[in-house]
């Protein structure tokens, strides 16, 4: 793997840090009047997801992190792994539930997201920014109450609970929001 | 990349650094200081370790030589004020490889002046006016302090007493937990780095900020303080937690000189750098007599984006070195 001087740091650059993969989320190039220079660096460990604070001597050269992402189609949970493939290649992953974390709410067959390989494993799973799932179980509410006041929750296919309008009814489609896990609208088949 | 054709800065910011530069010329004019240019290519170059410059081959005739741009224009001023040109003051471009950041551009804007008969204290009076002028009576407060006031007032430490235990447990306490590892044993780089971390950010927030004598391994071109030979004859200039230049009253033993040159030259060698070789014509300038000077180097660009109240160095900037 290359490796990369504190020149070429910059917001989206993949490393490696007490071997784990980190990406720098943001450098700041610190010089006093005369002297030594330095690079004060925020980076996200890509492993569990924490942000730092480090300073490196600039000049220094680390490790570049294999890290990548790509799209792949979700297929299914197997109660241990999840299993995704490349449609083009038909090449596939599978991911633990470290990897997948809270994004195993938002997975749907068939829908396409985005995986994080590191040394060609899943590190991280996003879902797409928009899903649409079956809603499974809600208060039936009462009927013509349109007034989308309050609202109440709903479980949907996959296990997550959103709050939806009082008009929603089990067995309906809707569209969530994943970034926020709120509800955005009704779809029509 | 389609939209990187077009300047970084807003045209506005254009039209203030042009009122910018014509204040300075007038502010110097006034006082009777001569503007002056210096080639920006010269067959010398600073040695200090922490600057990188570039380098390049000038074809004449069969033979190539190597040419370096100019990190400043300070060699140069000082062989006119050895010929006898008084005070003197040049606006030009400086180059610093590598250095690219919120705060820096490896090609920048140098105000460069130096003052015959000045000591620096009123070196410092007069950065202080310039700034006072370019914003227009907005900041009228000045500070004059130390460093080893200002080190110890946010560090708790002496700067001139490295006492390693107590300098890194200094650094523990404000979380600056990579300093061990970054400076070693190694007095300098640690003063450079509390400096940076601890004490410039909280520098100038409501007044023009000036540090003065500086521990003497902090410089390589200021006279050694007569009444504390650990001390130099430096002073920084900070506002709103930004370094915007730096001054001395100027070395003018051509030995001593030397000997500085040949030191920096040493640990060039020993950290792997390129040495560039001493720059002669600067040392027989000085052997034939600088006169008694203080000289200073502002930034223009970081003023500029101080002025405008800009967060990056890209805002004041036409074509930084992204989309040169």
């Amino acid at each position: 793997m290359a490796t990369y001087s504190t020149n070429e740091f910059k917001a989206g650059l993949k490393i490696m840090l007490d071997n784990d993969p980190c990406a720098i989320i943001d450098n700041e190039f610190v010089k006093p009047g005369k002297g030594q220079a330095f690079n004060r660096v925020k980076i996200r460990n890509l492993k569990n997801g924490r942000v730092i604070e480090k300073t490196f001597k600039s000049g220094e050269s680390v490790e570049g992190a294999d890290v990548i992402d790509i799209d792949i189609q979700y297929l299914y949970n197997d109660g241990e792994f999840w299993h995704f493939m490349v449609p083009d290649t038909f090449e596939q992953y599978s991911a633990d539930e470290k990897a997948v974390a809270d994004s195993k709410l938002w997975l749907k067959d068939q829908d396409m997201c985005t995986v994080t390989l590191w040394n060609d494993a899943p590190l991280a799973v996003s879902p797409p920014n928009f899903v649409e799932l079956k809603v499974t179980e809600t208060d039936p509410g009462l009927k013509g109450d349109t007034s989308g006041g309050g609202g109440k929750p709903a479980t949907l296919e996959t296990g997550a609970v959103v709050r939806v309008p009082l008009f929603v009814q089990i067995d309906e489609m809707i569209k969530v929001d994943t970034r926020t896990g709120e509800y955005v609208s009704r779809v029509k088949e | 990349m389609a939209e990187d054709w077009r300047p970084a800065c807003s045209l506005d910011n254009l039209k203030q650094r042009a009122q910018m530069l014509e204040k300075i010329r007038h502010f110097f004019a006034s006082r009777h200081v001569l503007e002056v240019e210096t080639p920006i290519l010269c067959q010398g170059i600073g040695t200090d370790p922490n600057l990188e410059f570039f380098s390049t081959q000038y074809l004449s005739g069969q033979r190539s030589r190597n040419y370096f741009m100019q990190t400043s224009p300070e060699f140069c001023m000082k062989r006119l004020l050895a010929a006898g040109s008084g005070s003197i003051y040049q606006i030009c471009k400086a180059f610093r490889n590598g250095e690219s950041g919120r705060f820096h551009n490896p090609e920048f804007t140098l105000l460069e002046w130096y003052r015959v008969d000045f000591d620096l204290a009123q070196l410092m009076d007069e950065v202080s006016d310039l700034i006072k002028t370019l914003f227009e009576g907005e900041l009228q407060k000045v500070e004059k302090i130390s460093y080893r006031d200002i080190f110890y007032r946010h560090t708790r430490l002496d700067p001139l007493d490295f006492n390693l235990e107590s300098w890194r447990q200094c650094a523990r306490n404000h979380q600056l937990t990579d300093a061990e590892l970054i400076c070693a044993d190694n007095h300098a780089i640690w003063l450079d780095f509390l400096f940076s971390f601890l004490v410039q950010p909280r520098l100038g927030k409501q007044s023009i900020c000036l540090i003065y004598d500086y521990p003497a391994c902090q410089s390589s071109l200021a006279k050694v303080k007569k009444q504390d030979p650990r001390l130099v004859e430096r002073v920084e200039v900070f506002l709103r937690g930004v370094e915007l230049g730096n001054g001395y009253f100027e070395l003018t033993d051509a030995q001593e000189q030397q000997r500085r040159f040949e030191k920096e030259q040493d640990r060039r060698n020993q950290q792997g750098l390129k040495a560039p070789g001493l720059d002669w014509r600067f040392l027989e300038a000085l052997k034939s007599g600088l006169p008694r000077c203080s000289g200073m180097a502002i930034g223009l660009d970081r003023l500029l984006m101080l002025m405008t109240n800009s967060a990056e160095i890209n805002d004041v900037l036409t074509f930084p070195i992204g989309r040169a």
